[in-house]
């Protein structure tokens, strides 16, 4: 089976290794005898809605942010209709800030987000950042947990009612209080994780997967498992980091 | 009352003496944070004391290794004082100042942040800046925010004080026009260059307006000829420029050094267009500084590497080609100098996850690993992040089956020297603290000397 993805802005929102996820979904979807496509959308490019799977968007300096967060605004539309037409989304810490309501910089000033996911983000005075720990349940029951790195000055405020991606075991998490990282409305997923996220994370790469091929497919299918024993080592160092070292200044 | 000079002086010196006696390392920094602490003002006094003045040379990549050729060139002009073991924040300059009596001129290889602090302490007559590469963003923030900050020390800086910038990196090609005194170098060899940008090049929009830059050359990362299609702002013209470069593999690199003062074949006992920057940015700062181009050219000629960076150290009947590597460009960098030398069977990379590490990892993920999968047979990842760069190779398409992973470092080496045939040559690419520990390894074994008994 195809997967489409759409890797928006991927000349001006790379600055955390976002390729490394987007190698990651590639070669776990060929495992299973599945081909990736990936094309990019990027500046003045249209965005059909029902052209992608998978949506992902990852995160810049302050600068490309800039210049990419009028262009979204044009394709705010887009997304919010392909969204509603059931396909997922990953992004990643500038790319996430984006898909809220708004974002207020250092200097007061306000970049418009698409608000498709409801919170806001107000720049602090102190850069979060370091190892995090998750613990994630994203089916009922079956708890599972995310090992990444933050780096953020954004604070961002769930509305009420909410669901963060998941609950922070160490590290800073959306504002350093909450104890909420992330925001996610059904297939779509905004998170400050990087590291990059995904190698360390294999089941969360592949629950991706699943939500990209439940869009093609109607519904969603079962993956073959794979041999994870590096990601899993990986997993418990990153986890390992967070628990000793991580959510402090 | 803050202590007397003299009595600050005393106290510090005997710090780095009690903690080299205790073999606590090189002692290179106590002395330097005990007179900070005491009374950070003494800096700049001691600085003041140096007859010539100083130079300060900063930059993401390959400020060691520039610093190094400048004292080369220079340390027969003048009795230096320079912090040569890589102590590079502003503890470091004062335990260099601290050492360096009847010394005539400060040489500093600074840290990109602690520029603005160490430039308004020491007062330097020469300001080089070599370049601005995305680098441990956990622990300097985003590159716009480390270039804002030097933008501001060089609009601070006095009239009479000579700015010597690399042209071909388009945030410090600007700092050219902020300055009036400014010395621009950069490569012009467009037969060098690459087709396209690197993955990870950084500043490539325009510095004024934030169109996309044309490169009319691209030679490492985003450092190149580049114009604005849109605004029109540009690479400065060039003072001081490389040509005609030959590389020579893993061996040296030769290229022709075009300045004010006239022209010269350079020939370095160093690989890489990396260390042709470095050359130009030595070359450059020295001929700001008086030297005469015959010096600078025999300063070139006669360097031999920074210790780390790029290092052959004998180990029984095999050797060890050790490269540094510690952010994207310069990682990427390493790799081609390899491949070009031709694709090795085994390497050892070590990654490790300290503050002088950064502790964020996810740089491995924006380097160019791939053009070393061709040749590979095995790659021992070691180190305490040595998973993650498994992963990294694994998701690159290396069979999982070629890598091995061994979290200790001594493991590591020794892997990597059983898979190396008697008489071969084993390419090592560690991290800051990996390098160090694996050669403190090394030396254990009476192969190397502690960096702080290495002559400059």
């Amino acid at each position: 089976m195809k997967i489409v993805v759409g890797h928006l802005y991927p000349d001006y929102l790379n600055i955390y290794a976002d390729r490394g996820n987007i190698a990651v979904l590639s070669r776990r979807a060929a495992w299973r005898g599945h081909e990736l496509e990936v094309r990019s959308v990027s500046v003045g490019d249209p965005l059909q809605p029902n052209e992608h799977d998978l949506l992902y968007i990852g995160g810049g300096q302050d600068r490309e942010q800039a210049l990419v967060a009028q262009d979204l605004a044009s394709k705010a539309e887009g997304i919010l209709e392909a969204v509603g037409e059931g396909s997922a989304v990953l992004a990643v810490c500038g790319g996430y800030q984006l898909l809220g309501r708004s974002y207020r910089d250092f200097h007061g000033l306000d970049l418009p987000g698409i608000g498709l996911l409801p919170f806001d983000t107000i720049a602090g005075d102190k850069r979060m950042i370091g190892d995090v720990l998750l613990e994630c349940e994203l089916e009922p029951g079956v708890r599972r947990t995310l090992a990444g790195f933050e780096n953020h000055v954004g604070r961002t405020r769930l509305d009420p009612g909410a669901h963060p991606l998941g609950r922070v075991v160490a590290g800073f998490g959306n504002d350093g209080e909450s104890g909420f990282e992330g925001c996610r409305v059904g297939r779509v997923v905004g998170t400050y994780l990087h590291g990059p996220l995904l190698p360390r994370n294999p089941w969360f790469a592949d629950w991706l997967l699943v939500q990209a091929l439940a869009h093609r497919l109607g519904e969603a299918p079962e993956l073959i498992p794979l041999p994870d024993e590096l990601e899993t080592e990986a997993h418990a160092v990153s986890a390992r980091r967070a628990e000793s070292r991580g959510g402090r200044h | 009352m803050p202590l007397p000079l003299a009595a600050e002086i005393a106290v510090a010196r005997a710090a780095g003496k009690l903690s080299r006696l205790a073999r606590a390392g090189g002692g290179t920094t106590v002395p330097g944070k005990l007179l900070w602490k005491l009374d950070p003002g003494s800096i700049d006094r001691l600085a003041a004391r140096l007859p010539e003045g100083s130079a300060v040379i900063s930059a993401t990549n390959g400020k060691t290794t520039s610093a190094a050729m400048a004292a080369r060139i220079l340390r027969d002009r003048f009795r230096l004082a320079h912090n040569s073991s890589g102590a590079n924040l502003v503890s470091g300059v004062a335990s260099t100042l601290l050492d360096a009596r009847g010394a005539e001129l400060g040489l500093f290889e600074v840290d990109e942040g602690a520029l603005p602090e160490i430039v308004a302490r020491v007062r330097p007559k020469a300001v080089c800046l070599g370049n601005l590469f995305r680098d441990q963003l956990d622990r300097y923030g985003e590159l716009e925010h480390v270039a804002a900050r030097w933008r501001e020390a060089v609009r601070g800086l006095p009239t009479g004080t000579s700015l010597v910038v690399n042209g071909d990196d388009p945030q410090l090609g600007a700092l050219a026009r902020v300055h009036s005194a400014a010395l621009v170098f950069g490569v012009d060899d467009p037969g060098l260059a690459r087709a396209s940008l690197q993955h990870a090049a950084d500043s490539k929009y325009c510095v004024r307006c934030g169109t996309p830059y044309d490169y009319a050359a691209a030679y490492m990362g985003h450092l190149g000829d580049y114009r604005c299609p849109a605004c029109g702002d540009s690479r400065p013209p060039l003072d001081v420029a490389a040509r005609k470069i030959e590389l020579d593999g893993l061996e040296s690199v030769a290229f022709t050094l075009a300045t004010p003062a006239g022209e010269r074949v350079v020939r370095l006992g160093l690989p890489g267009l990396y260390n042709v920057y470095n050359a130009l940015a030595a070359a450059s700062l020295a001929l700001s500084l008086g030297a005469s181009l015959e010096e600078i050219v025999a300063g070139l000629e006669s360097f031999s590497a920074a210790f780390g960076r790029f290092e052959r150290i004998p180990i029984g009947d095999r050797s060890l080609l050790m490269l540094l590597i510690k952010n994207p460009a310069g990682a990427n960098e390493a790799v081609r100098t390899i491949v070009d030398g031709g694709a090795p069977p085994v390497v050892v990379i070590g990654l490790n996850d300290a503050i002088a590490d950064g502790r964020d990892v996810s740089w491995i993920w924006d380097v160019d690993f791939e053009p070393l999968l061709a040749g590979l047979d095995r790659l021992v990842a070691t180190g305490d992040r040595a998973a993650e760069l498994a992963l990294r190779f694994k998701y690159a398409g290396l069979d999982p089956d070629r890598i091995a992973v061994l979290p200790s470092l001594q493991a590591g080496l020794d892997r990597g020297l059983e898979l190396t045939p008697a008489g071969g040559e084993l390419v090592v690419l560690p991290t800051y603290t990996a390098m160090l520990a694996l050669r403190k390894i090394v030396g254990e074994r009476g192969f190397v000397r502690p960096y702080w008994e290495r002559a400059a």
